[in-house]
């Protein structure tokens, strides 16, 4: 087998001839860090957005960008941070990861899944072209301004003049189609190409969170592509989809957006689930405890998730018993979400904890998605998302669940799986600083929107009044805001430091039992010398222990 | 790797291997790829004939569809789709038994009658157009009509095309004998005449 090092030289000589090395690579792992460093860049750019935006809510009243610039800004924000952080950061750690949990060479169509990643990079790209293309003949607004959910009228050729909401619809139709080509491509690979002996009940969890994401993602996104094309005829050909005046109903759009929206936000948090399913037993030194109740609830979420959409809509009117019918889902949907709360909990107790920086931020991650889940529960109450809705309650809660939740855990899967993508493991001097700047700006940045929030500051809105109470929990937010980002640069520089100063990492540096670990660090191209078998959920303990292996206990 | 002494290593090497019986029947993996496309694409037609139903009857303004659409026309056209399912499956049957010639011959019927279909619905909407003045912006009906058929239209476009490639491919003794590519485009254009069914009773039946 060769060694990590030579595959190391190999991964470094191929990054001189890049144009073979890496544009043209239909190999899963080339791909997925092409995912990942994508995403690195367009974070950066949605991080810039969102500090932006807090300068600008630092004093009521303040002109630091105007109220259109605002309006772009979080539209920016929003769709980049949905569309080209978290989901190509799953793209990439699933196409890493996967096949090498299941012991595979590559997925099952290494073109189709090149095909996906050069669609959302395309889309990004078209979508911060906006900047400098959209201006049109009318050279009326620059980037895209209708926000990330884009309800109609605001997208109709009357309210939105110039090219910026196209490019909206252009670049986030192709990073669907990616996104729904990388779907495909992730079930058939898990369904069809597993090690011999690895069935369904011990495959590593991560894998189903991403068995079921991936059908979640067959589902969501052709309705919305079949919705953004809807508005590309209706802007374009003249037809009246969402056109009051012809007989239309503009409320069919946030309906088809949150179909795809809410399955969405479960396309985004089900990875995460998945890598803190893997990373907390490994560092409480314990199996992960309930495995089966893991799995059926996430297929529970899986399901349940297709039917809480109009949540988002308790405001727009709709009759009392839809508000019932959604609003009974989505406590439902907390079930299986607290049934895994309680199995990480449990994994934890009685375990030999091992505070490395990825189990700082998994921790981080349980407690931050926990205020998160019951802010949650508490909009499901219909008059309480009526008093609540749109205002920076909201943004405090799903913040704490997309950034608290979703974006903690992929920083603890970026610690634990780095030192297996480039045969180094990330410094914990600078890792300590980034944990902790990150933990608490967040919250800095994030409490004090529910106080803002409850105090009846609107969402969306580029500025506020004076003396209502309001300046003191915004200049917290945009203290907290500025740490985050300070927080964020650590991680950037462990990144590119430790690439080349890491400590060498060897195969298996965290004493870990999933495949992924059998093999070198970086593995070999083709992954595998020989297809492991596989006989429990811990195949690399079996190995390491043959005397006493899982699958006599299991 | 504490505690591996060979002895108590052959001992459990000795139990019976709980997953020995059971090899993985794994399925072939294009034949997933397929059916999870078809799934979306399912996804993507249901999208758009649920804009339709939901249009019914809400015009402001006529041509309606009652008043639109005529029936015997649309009626052969399906008969035409409908049957070119069952010469689609004549070729893959002929083709599994090594028969190859008539697996072509079927084919070709199979495009002919799909090129049918694509004239007929030619027909239908030049009539359409000039008789009745529906247009993509004329109203709602004509925006949700051309918008759902013109979709199920392309996909026979595209399904043509595909048949087309694995005729020259067949005919060419191209294609190995184990080939799933014939039978995956067979599923593809099951579902575009799904889909027609669907498409004749929502438009045609419940909407008129």
């Amino acid at each position: 087998m060769s060694t990590g090092t030579e595959n190391r030289t190999a991964l470094q000589a191929t990054t001189a001839s890049w144009w073979d090395g890496w544009l043209t690579t239909v190999d899963h792992k080339r791909i997925g860090l092409m995912y990942l460093v994508a995403s690195c860049v367009f974070m950066a750019l949605g991080g810039l957005e969102a500090l932006l935006m807090r300068f600008q809510l630092w004093q009521p009243n303040l002109e630091l960008v105007s109220a259109g610039t605002f309006n772009q800004l979080f539209t920016m924000h929003g769709t980049t941070m949905i569309f080209f952080v978290v989901m190509p950061i799953q793209a990439g750690m699933a196409n890493y990861l996967v096949p090498l949990m299941i012991g595979a060479r590559d997925v099952a169509f290494p073109r189709l899944n090149a095909f996906g990643f050069w669609m959302f990079l395309f889309g990004g790209g078209l979508l911060y072209f906006s900047y400098i293309g959209a201006m049109g003949l009318y050279g009326s607004g620059s980037a895209p301004d209708i926000g990330w959910y884009a309800y109609a009228p605001l997208t109709s050729p009357a309210f939105s003049r110039g090219n910026s909401t196209d490019y909206w619809l252009l670049s986030t139709l192709l990073a669907g189609v990616g996104s729904v080509s990388f779907g495909i491509n992730l079930i058939a690979t898990i369904v069809t190409m597993r090690a011999p002996g690895m069935r369904l009940r011990v495959m590593p969890l991560f894998v189903w969170m991403m068995l079921v994401t991936s059908g979640l993602i067959l589902f969501a996104f052709p309705p919305f592509t079949a919705a953004e094309i809807m508005i590309l005829f209706d802007r374009h050909l003249g037809t009246h989809f969402f056109d009051t005046q012809a007989g239309a109903h503009g409320l069919l759009w946030q309906h088809l957006f949150w179909f795809f929206g809410h399955p969405e936000v479960y396309i985004l948090a089900l990875p995460a689930f998945g890598m803190i399913s893997e990373i907390i037993p490994v560092f409480s030194r314990k199996v992960i405890f309930g495995y089966s109740s893991m799995v059926a609830a996430t297929v529970g979420i899986g399901f349940i998730s297709m039917s809480v959409w109009a949540h988002h809509m308790f405001t727009v009117g709709m009759t009392s018993t839809l508000d019932l019918f959604f609003s009974g889902a989505t406590f439902l949907v907390a079930v299986p979400t607290g049934i895994k709360m309680f199995n990480w909990t449990a994994t934890l107790y009685g375990g030999k904890l091992n505070l490395t920086v990825p189990m700082l931020f998994a921790l981080g991650f349980l407690t931050l998605f926990l205020v998160g889940g019951l802010t949650g529960v508490m909009l499901a109450v219909v008059p309480m998302d009526w008093q609540l809705s749109d205002s920076y309650f909201l943004i405090g809660h799903f913040h704490f669940v997309a950034f608290g939740g979703i974006l903690f855990a992929i920083m603890a899967a970026y610690y634990y799986w780095y030192p297996k993508m480039t045969g180094r493991i990330l410094g914990r001097r600078l890792g300590l600083w980034h944990f902790w700047l990150q933990f608490i700006g967040f919250n800095l940045t994030f409490v004090p929107m529910h106080f803002s929030g409850i105090l009846g500051m609107p969402r969306r809105v580029y500025t506020y009044q004076a003396d209502a109470g309001l300046e003191i929990w915004n200049q917290i937010s945009t203290v907290g805001a500025v740490i985050t980002g300070l927080g964020l640069l650590c991680f950037v520089c462990n990144l590119v430091v430790s690439f080349r100063y890491g400590r060498v990492a060897g195969d298996d540096p965290w004493n870990a039992w999933t495949l992924e670990w059998a093999t070198s660090s970086p593995p070999p191209s083709y992954n595998f010398e020989r297809i492991p078998s596989v006989k429990s959920r811990r195949p690399l303990w079996d190995l390491k222990h043959p005397t006493d292996p899982d699958w006599l206990h299991e | 790797m504490s505690d591996s002494s060979p002895d108590a290593a052959t001992a459990v090497a000795r139990q019976p291997d709980p997953y020995a019986a059971d090899d993985l029947q794994l399925l072939d993996p294009r034949k997933v790829g397929m059916a999870c496309f078809l799934c979306s694409e399912a996804a993507f037609f249901t999208t758009l004939l649920v804009a339709y139903g939901l249009y019914i009857g809400q015009d402001t303004s006529g041509p309606t569809p009652a008043a639109a659409l005529s029936l015997p026309l649309v009626s052969i056209n399906t008969l035409l789709l409908l049957s070119s399912s069952g010469t689609i499956a004549a070729a893959l049957n002929a083709r599994q038994n090594g028969r190859r010639r008539a697996c072509c011959t079927y084919l070709g019927f199979t495009i002919l009658l799909g090129s049918l279909f694509l004239l007929g619905t030619g027909v239908e909407w030049q009539a359409l157009i000039s008789d009745h003045g529906l247009t993509l912006s004329r109203n709602l009906f004509g925006s949700t009509f051309f918008t759902l058929l013109g979709f199920h239209a392309t996909h026979v476009g595209i399904g043509l095309i595909l048949l087309l490639t694995v005729l020259i491919l067949e005919a060419r003794a191209c294609l190995p004998p184990d080939s799933s590519a014939p039978e995956l485009v067979g599923w593809y254009w099951h579902f575009v005449d799904g889909v027609w069914v669907v498409v004749f009773g929502v438009v045609y039946v419940l909407g008129r």
